[in-house]
């Protein structure tokens, strides 16, 4: 339960971080809050030669409101993220990641890159449409959070690039619930409603290799459709793999439940 | 690397491998064993210490990410003579312990509540304490010891204001 040996270089600017993990040469890891990679070091489920620390990085951790929406500093700790009064939906999602111990440590912009399908902040991501900044090697791009998520632990990042910041919109209503064995587990499921642009969007976490908007629940919504048959619509269309923690049958049905509590909660009956 | 910070108002020069977790230098190079390790990958809770004021697990930081911290573990509890907090106090009355081998990292996450909620109600400790894995005691005894000794911080902290006139 020891970490294969590394580099270890302590940034002090996103130009500096980029430099090293270009040098690295695809051999090389963003160290941010620590709490999934060095699991997974520890376990050596990877081995990089380069740990590149950005907690250092000034300007990173700050959560910004700005027009419709608010600006996450890839830095920003969950702790952080879960006090901030700007966008209520995003508080309310950080009070469900991990625990105490792992809020004030656990960063944004590392949730979101690590793309873990149980994770919780990918899912609000998308279920806002959220915009992420990344800088690189070719410079500064922003892509959505669908275009950044490709599958399980997998993101379009290249090797070299980082992500510098997070902009979720702000939904005019919304709802969060979760199930998971025991709070701050992994989430079974994770559903989150919310309306942009007068449209009620669900998208569900933990029941896909990445968050997964349910368009056949949403079509219900828009047709007039109650929030139960928006529900059974929904966990009709996902397909979760089942695993030790719950077969494929239980999944949906847990799923039906939380997208109505979330539906509920948004104020749809 | 060379590292320094200080561990319950202690400073602490190292030269530490960029791979020796925060856990192992406190433990091995600090000699400060009371920090106990169980997973070793963020699971169990054991090796809980407060980095600069917020409880943070000691096995997914590396000692060089440290560097200028002020951190406070276990040991830092201690009162003078050697007199136990009254977090300890209460964990022994309340049966907050059976092996103590999840104790440490308990007493610090605990701390941490209290610090911040004096008085949290028995919800919000199971809530705040859900990061910490005992297989002993089966959780009872824990929230009634973080309870009392909620109430036993709160008569320490009223005392100087009762004796003034």
């Amino acid at each position: 339960m020891k970490c294969a040996p590394f580099d270890y270089v302590r940034a002090s600017s996103v130009e500096e971080v980029v430099k090293t993990l270009a040098e690295a040469d695809g051999d090389g890891k963003i160290l941010a809050g620590g709490q999934s990679l060095v699991p997974v070091l520890a376990l050596r489920m990877a081995r990089p030669s380069v740990l590149v620390d950005v907690n250092r990085i000034p300007g990173l951790g700050s959560v910004r409101p700005v027009d419709g929406a608010v600006e996450v500093g890839a830095l920003t700790r969950h702790s952080r993220l879960a006090a901030q009064t700007h966008h209520p939906l995003l508080a309310e999602t950080a009070k469900w990641i991990g625990h105490t111990a792992i809020r004030t440590r656990g960063t944004a912009g590392g949730s979101i890159a690590h793309a873990d399908p149980a994770a919780e902040l990918p899912v609000v991501a998308v279920a806002t449409g959220a915009t992420v900044s990344i800088a690189g090697s070719g410079g500064v791009r922003t892509v959505t959070a669908d275009e950044l998520f490709v599958s399980a632990l997998v993101t379009s990042l290249d090797d070299d690039e980082m992500i510098t910041g997070i902009r979720f919109p702000q939904p005019t209503r919304w709802g969060f619930a979760e199930f998971a064995r025991r709070h701050g587990d992994f989430a079974l499921v994770t559903a989150v409603v919310t309306e942009i642009d007068d449209a009620v969007r669900i998208t569900v976490g933990g029941v896909g290799a990445v968050p997964v908007r349910a368009e056949a629940g949403e079509r219900v919504l828009a047709d007039g459709g109650t929030a139960r048959e928006a529900a059974a619509a929904a966990s009709a269309e996902i397909d979760p793999t089942a695993d030790l923690h719950g077969s494929a049958p239980f999944r949906r049905a847990i799923a039906a439940e939380m997208i109505r509590r979330a539906l509920a909660q948004a104020g749809i009956q | 690397m060379d590292v320094t910070f200080t561990v319950n108002g202690d400073r602490m020069r190292l030269d530490v491998e960029p791979r020796r977790t925060l856990a192992d230098a406190l433990r091995e190079d600090c000699g400060l064993t009371g920090t106990h390790l169980g997973c070793e990958h963020g699971v169990c809770g054991a090796c809980t210490v407060l980095v600069d004021g917020e409880p943070a697990r000691a096995c997914l930081m590396f000692a060089v990410q440290a560097d200028g911290s002020s951190l406070t573990t276990v040991e830092g509890l201690e009162g003078q003579d050697s007199e136990l907090h009254p977090l300890q106090e209460a964990f022994v009355t309340h049966h907050g312990l059976q092996c103590g081998f999840c104790t440490p990292g308990m007493l610090m996450s605990a701390l941490h509540l209290l610090d911040n909620d004096p008085e949290p109600g028995r919800e919000k400790i199971r809530e705040e304490m859900s990061g910490n894995i005992c297989r002993c005691t089966g959780y009872q005894g824990i929230v009634d010891a973080i309870e009392a000794a909620g109430e036993s911080l709160r008569e320490v902290d009223a005392e100087p204001a009762e004796a003034s006139p």
